[in-house]
């Protein structure tokens, strides 16, 4: 009998330890996940994916349910690569009011929606650090437009959009007094601020422009999303630190029970800001703009700035209560429900827009903070997601009336439903999930089949590279009931939010090469006849061709030390997928990738005379390797004259020897 | 004189609407395939033009020293037009004065113009495929780059496919009807 016990007594403690043991990856994987990710050969997925870079400062593009990685778009960080940031034609669009800044660390993304739905048109991005906003033309992956953000600093909550791309905003993450004020850090409630600018986006050039920034209190703006379909007028920002901290930010900025989900009213802004309620102030920005006629960007600094201040501004922002520092703010895709993930609070609230407008209208307000009215907590609660898991950040929604948060510190992916609240599922990631994103996932049609996970921590997820890691995302499949883990791969950079779209939706209208005769750069040669080396000064330009497999010219001579010496090459080919590379020997400059019909340049200044190859450095035909020229750079005085060409064969020279 | 059935007065103007489709369609195309070509690439013979993706075979021309392909140097391009709305109008006459020796001639201007572009289309391609630059960086011995003039052939990377195209095939029913309708009058003749 004793013995029979201890038996089974062994048996319940093994039983139970089995029961307690942590989820593992085999454990979550189903049999058939292989198949659903996939895509043979020569097949096409089903969806691009973008993907913001992070630190990296660029924006990844991957297919999914592949997992591939298809393309990085040089967006804020210089590409030697291709040459973006330094060919002569690019440098202009990392242009800041403090030069030409190489680097930035970009969060999110946002594709451009027309009636709340993508267009296909137009991928945002921001850049965190020095506050900018990227717009990305997606007929050709480049970078076509980015705009400074003044009064600003940690450009976080951005660049979402409103439902027709009316605007696209940012919001201070860390607050700053406008201007350039020298004032005291311990001046932070008197001086310092936050702001929320609205960029105006045209509707056909896609031209951005900063309409009005909205005033705000100092405090920490977090993310944000723009209404929809009956909230389509408001846009709503996250916040924490609204008890104002300006140091040791983990504890003094965790104190209050309750920060704010901001609620603004952009189209009373907007009349507003035309009513002249606005005040025009000072403000430089540099605005950086491509144009594809002249394949050239300019950068222009912009002067002044439109602030409006609540105060001046009734109706037109709004405090909502939410617990505990709250980080994503996401719309779902009715526009009725504002779910506010507060990162160290253990639920979810969720906010009800036609509560809020009751509790606005009837002024159930508890109170105001720096006057912007604070509508009570419960009038504008649809309800609370109770115990939905540790550490809630970012909340995307399937359009079958489905939510899925995500879960920092329990490190999982909770699926919730909106009407009753309840939790449906969970499944683990591996490690620690950031950002999620359904594709279309905050518009108002999303198409509910994958959801991807983007973790801050990689670990054991792949074979060890030292002590630095790629950052690793997870696709789950849920079209079903349960979510399925189906995929594993690796991303550049690190991964915050991002954006994904049916590949029907641009995959038909890719630019496939540049139209040669529509080519109006300054410095294009039409031709291998148009080719030319002019000297001025010490500048010289050499109008130079790529055609499978020559250079022309080939040969130049007539170059000294300390010449400004600018390649401009037009790569001649009218056939996709063509590209022509050009290098220097010793040039610290970069490269430059030339497509087919684009014209680019490349500034050498040579410091030492001697003989400078230079060649083509994408494989580009069975000549490839033919594809080179030589320079000739002669001391500084000496007399040798210009001279250049391709194919011409100095006999009296060649015999000589 | 014998005078033309009503086959074959209907023939006449059959055969003219069938050579208008000359100037709305192309006669012939030639499909290139190969591996660094996925999609393919086709040049369109018209009576008056060559389009397609001339330009792209232009670029690749070189490596094997053929010469580039260009639309001025085809003097067919101008004389072929005005030879068939010269035989159009010819087949108005035909009609009006109604007599079958008149259809019998015509018929037979027709299987003349049409052998002697094929033979031209031929001599053109041999000569294209043949005379090549001695400075060619890709030389092959024995390889003769000829194109065929209907049918598919392998030539290096590429696949080649040559086939008559819309107007083409007209043009090719309209030779058919010609010598049908000719054998026709020929047998109605005693009949009248």
């Amino acid at each position: 009998m004793n013995r029979l016990s201890l038996i089974l007594c062994t048996i319940g403690i093994i039983t139970a330890a089995q029961s307690c043991k942590m989820k593992n990856t085999e454990s979550v994987v189903g049999g058939d996940a292989a198949a659903k990710v996939y895509v043979a050969p020569g097949k096409y997925d089903e969806f691009y994916n973008f993907v913001s870079g992070g630190f990296s400062g660029q924006v990844s593009v991957y297919g999914l349910p592949s997992g591939r990685l298809l393309r990085v778009i040089p967006v804020f960080s210089v590409n030697p690569e291709n040459g973006y940031g330094y060919s002569e034609e690019t440098k202009a669009m990392l242009n800041t009011t403090n030069g030409q800044i190489p680097w930035d660390d970009q969060h999110h993304l946002e594709l451009s929606q027309t009636n709340g739905e993508q267009d296909g048109r137009w991928l945002f991005a921001n850049a965190n650090n020095t506050p900018r906003v990227a717009r990305i033309d997606l007929t050709t992956f480049k970078t076509a437009e980015i705009i400074q953000i003044p009064n600003s600093a940690g450009n976080h909550s951005s660049p979402f959009i409103t439902e027709n791309t009316e605007y696209v905003v940012a919001g201070t993450r860390f607050s700053v007094p406008l201007g350039d004020a020298d004032v005291p850090i311990s001046s932070f409630k008197q001086n310092f601020h936050s702001t929320a600018s609205f960029i105006s986006v045209d509707k056909t050039s896609g031209h951005m422009n900063v309409a009005f920034q909205i005033v705000l209190p100092g405090m920490n703006l977090d993310l944000s999303h723009a209404g929809k379909g009956p909230s389509h007028d408001w846009f709503f920002f996250s916040s924490y630190n609204t008890e104002q901290a300006y140091t040791l930010l983990e504890v003094n900025a965790s104190q209050k029970d309750k920060d704010y989900v901001v609620a603004v009213n952009w189209k009373k802004a907007e009349e507003y800001a035309k009513a002249g309620k606005g005040r025009k102030v000072p403000a430089e920005y540099a605005h950086n703009t491509y144009d594809e006629d002249k394949q050239t960007a300019t950068s222009v600094i912009e002067k002044d700035v439109l602030l409006l201040d609540p105060k001046d501004c009734p109706g037109m922002v709004y405090m909502i209560p939410c617990p505990k520092s709250p980080h994503g703010c996401d719309i779902d895709p009715s526009g009725e429900y504002i779910v506010g993930s507060g990162k160290l609070a253990a639920l979810i609230p969720v906010f009800s827009f036609k509560k809020l407008m009751a509790a606005i209208d009837g002024k159930k307000f508890e109170g105001d903070f720096y006057g912007i009215p604070v509508v009570k907590y419960e009038e504008a609660l649809h309800g609370e997601v109770k115990k939905p898991g540790l550490g809630p950040l970012h909340t995307e929604f399937d359009g079958k009336g489905n939510a899925y948060t995500s879960m920092f510190l329990s490190s999982e992916v909770v699926k919730w439903r909106l009407s009753d609240l309840q939790v449906l599922d969970r499944v683990p990631t591996f490690y620690s999930v950031g950002h999620l994103m359904i594709p279309g996932g905050d518009t108002r049609k999303p198409a509910g089949k994958y959801l991807v996970a983007y973790n801050k921590i990689t670990k054991d997820r792949y074979l060890p590279t030292g002590p630095e890691l790629a950052q690793s995302a997870q696709l789950y499949d849920i079209s079903g009931d349960k979510m399925q883990l189906i995929l594993d791969y690796p991303t550049i950079g690190e991964p915050h939010y991002a954006q994904s779209c049916p590949a029907a939706l641009i995959k038909d209208k890719q630019v496939k090469f540049f139209d040669l005769n529509k080519n109006h750069h300054e410095y294009v040669a039409m031709g291998e006849k148009k080719t030319k080396v002019v000297r001025l000064g010490n500048r010289v330009d050499v109008y130079m061709t790529a055609i499978r497999s020559h250079l022309t010219p080939d040969n130049i001579e007539g170059i000294y030390v300390g010449d400004e010496v600018y390649f401009h090459v037009t790569n001649l080919e009218q056939d996709w997928d063509i590209p022509h590379g050009f290098a220097i020997k010793n040039n610290p400059g970069a490269e430059l990738l030339v497509m087919p019909g684009e014209t680019a340049t490349l500034k050498f200044n040579p410091q030492h005379q001697g003989i400078y190859p230079y060649y083509c450095t994408d494989f580009c035909s069975a000549l490839h390797q033919e594809m080179s020229g030589y320079m000739r750079v002669s001391p500084k005085g000496s007399n040798v004259p210009l001279k250049f060409g391709t194919g011409i064969i100095d006999s009296a020279k060649t015999a000589s020897k | 004189m014998k005078k033309l059935t009503t086959v074959g007065k209907i023939s006449v103007i059959v055969v003219i609407l069938f050579l208008v489709s000359l100037w709305l369609y192309p006669m012939w195309r030639i499909d290139l395939k190969a591996p660094q070509y996925p999609g393919g690439l086709s040049m369109y013979i018209w009576i008056n033009d060559i389009k397609g993706d001339v330009d792209v075979v232009n670029g690749l021309n070189h490596y094997i020293g053929m010469k580039t392909i260009h639309k001025s140097d085809f003097k067919e391009f101008v004389y072929l037009p005005l030879t068939m709305m010269i035989y159009m109008g010819l087949g108005l006459i035909v009609l009006l004065m109604n007599r079958k020796i008149g259809y019998y001639i015509w018929s037979g201007i027709y299987i003349i113009i049409a052998l002697f572009s094929f033979y031209d289309f031929y001599k053109w391609e041999y000569d294209y495929g043949h005379n090549l630059d001695p400075h060619a960086p890709i030389q092959v011995p024995g390889m003769a780059y000829q194109p065929p003039l209907i049918g598919y052939k392998k030539m290096l990377n590429f696949e080649v496919l040559s086939q008559p195209h819309v107007a083409g095939w007209f043009y090719i029913c309209a030779g058919a009807i010609l010598v049908g309708v000719s054998f026709f009058e020929w047998k109605k003749r005693t009949s009248k």
